[in-house]
């Protein structure tokens, strides 16, 4: 076995609201190898997101650790936090709040290449037009502003931006949960496509199963900020052992069909 | 610009734009429609309005020409509040976006010093100012826009804290952007609009303020303001009122004018909020 990309260990992260402490994080850990794939699912509010923002290095959490590429990711922060970033990337749910509202696409996939210098400036035209075609859209979308495009057509910015950099892990925040179901396959199908030609590990959360089963390797369930289980993909749909699974495989009734049938 | 023809569907902002256009061409073009020095004599002493063709507005009581210095004092009008304005709003939006940003201390620190710029009346404020450093055009602009910075830094700050809980603010991170780029390339241009909403009535009272400075003789004394006009027109009140009612109307119907395109700015931010979800 290889060594894992991502290792995490006892992270544990509560909010404060109105006086209640909310516990969003209870003791999850996980590990990821490289070119895999873990989906992440639970119903809402149990945590995902917040994990997802845990992991990107956007909120700290209270305990726990995160090695990442064999290195202590939450002991990072100012000049090496921002150049290691470029190796974890992460696609957000709403694909219109995930932009600056006055940008446009060729600034949106310059703004990496520039940052981190990936690139000369005179060669950023051809390598944004490189980014569009590899998630499907047309080099003549760099001109258009981020206002002008679908939903469909943003979210495949957000992956463009996120490959800009050559991540080893991108993590997807219920990335097409806000698509809709045409759209969401395509979407997939390109995640999946640009999985198998450069070796990239993604992290899915989503609280739809069926989208989660068919990127992932291994899936793990997320229940009031714990992981009540977690195990190869089709193990989880065939046999779920945590009422958690069982109740989002009942919420997704053709799915169940689907296997027995 | 959608902007722009929703601006013009407004009737308060045509009104205003005209005036002001009027003025600004007036101002501009005042090397050619008035070449000569209005601070030079032009003709003799306290003539009326309407009495000769070539002095239409008349002379003061050093006989220099009323509508050349009418003309060459909208420059100082208008240039002054412009700058003054400018200077304002760059000031505001710098301080309001890194308190805005940073938080904590910073942000205490900096409202703090916001707080005790605002709660000193803006007039004495700069009074003040020009009192000690001297009457001239640049000190008068830096005066006015010491007043003038603490509400577009409000304002700034206020949208700047919303802006930075947003998922592209948190994008720009997880690229890796440094964080002032975040703040002032990202999140500034976003939190301005409120602030542009106020800029026309910071140039009105700006304008203001400067004729009043001008009026107890704290303008530059080297170029003609309406308020040194208005001033200087004063102790002829009864004998010669124009001196004093010219300049005063010309002032009038100027800040009108920029409270009008305020207005027109106002209606036009509101009709977008009303047809964007």
């Amino acid at each position: 076995m290889t060594a894992p990309l991502l290792e995490v260990v006892g992270l544990t992260k509560s909010f404060h609201s109105g006086g209640r402490r909310v516990v969003a994080l209870d003791d999850v850990s996980l590990s990821l190898a490289p070119g895999e794939t873990l989906g992440l699912v639970g119903a809402s509010g149990y945590g995902k997101s917040t994990l997802a923002r845990v992991l990107v290095h956007l909120i700290a959490p209270e305990g726990g650790s995160i090695r990442f590429r064999g290195q202590d990711w939450l002991g990072l922060n100012g000049a090496p936090l921002r150049a290691a970033r470029r190796h974890l990337q992460m696609v957000f749910q709403d694909p219109l709040a995930a932009f600056n509202p006055r940008a446009t696409v060729g600034s949106v996939l310059t703004d990496p290449l520039r940052i981190h210098a990936l690139a000369p400036r005179a060669a950023w035209r051809e390598e944004v037009a490189r980014l569009l075609t590899r998630v499907g859209l047309a080099p003549e979308h760099a001109g258009r502003s981020i206002l002008d495009l679908s939903g469909g057509q943003r979210q495949r910015v957000a992956i463009a931006r996120a490959l800009a950099l050559k991540p080893d892990l991108i993590v997807l925040d219920e990335a097409v949960s806000a698509l809709d179901v045409a759209v969401r396959a395509h979407i997939l199908e390109l995640l999946v496509e640009l999985q198998r030609a450069s070796g990239l590990a993604y992290i899915f959360i989503s609280h739809d199963l069926a989208a989660v089963r068919a990127v992932s390797h291994r899936i793990a369930v997320m229940e009031a900020g714990r992981i009540v289980e977690s195990g190869p993909a089709a193990r989880i749909v065939r046999a779920p052992e945590s009422a958690a699974a069982r109740a989002l495989i009942a919420a997704v009734p053709h799915l169940v069909r689907e296997k027995q049938g | 610009m959608a902007f722009l023809r929703r601006y013009l569907r407004s009737g308060a902002g045509m009104a205003g734009l005209l005036i002001i256009a009027t003025i600004a061409l007036g101002a501009i073009a005042a090397p050619w429609l008035a070449p000569r020095d209005p601070l030079a004599i032009a003709g003799p002493a306290l003539l009326p309005p309407f009495t000769d063709a070539r002095l239409p507005l008349g002379t003061d009581r050093l006989g220099r020409d009323m509508l050349a210095g009418l003309i060459h004092g909208a420059r100082a009008s208008l240039a002054v509040g412009l700058a003054a304005m400018v200077a304002a709003l760059a000031i505001g939006s710098v301080v309001g976006t890194v308190a805005g940003f940073a938080g904590g201390l910073v942000d205490e620190a900096l409202m703090r010093v916001t707080d005790a710029f605002q709660v000193v009346p803006r007039f004495l404020l700069a009074l003040a100012f020009v009192s000690t450093l001297g009457p001239s055009i640049g000190t008068v602009v830096i005066a006015i826009a010491l007043g003038a910075w603490t509400e577009p830094a409000r304002l700034v700050r206020a949208q700047v804290l919303s802006l930075r809980e947003r998922d592209f603010v948190a994008a720009a991170r997880v690229i890796g952007m440094h964080p002032a780029e975040i703040a002032f390339r990202e999140i500034l241009p976003n939190a301005l609009t409120p602030a542009l909403a106020i800029a026309a009535l910071i140039v009105a009272a700006a304008v203001l303020i400067e004729a009043a400075l001008s009026f107890l003789g704290l303008g530059d004394p080297n170029i003609v303001t309406w308020g040194t006009m208005i001033a200087e027109g004063r102790n002829l009140l009864r004998t010669a009122p124009a001196l004093s009612l010219l300049p005063g109307l010309a002032l009038v119907i100027t800040v009108l004018g920029i409270y009008l395109v305020s207005e027109g700015i106002g209606d036009a931010l509101e009709r977008r909020g009303r047809t964007t979800p």
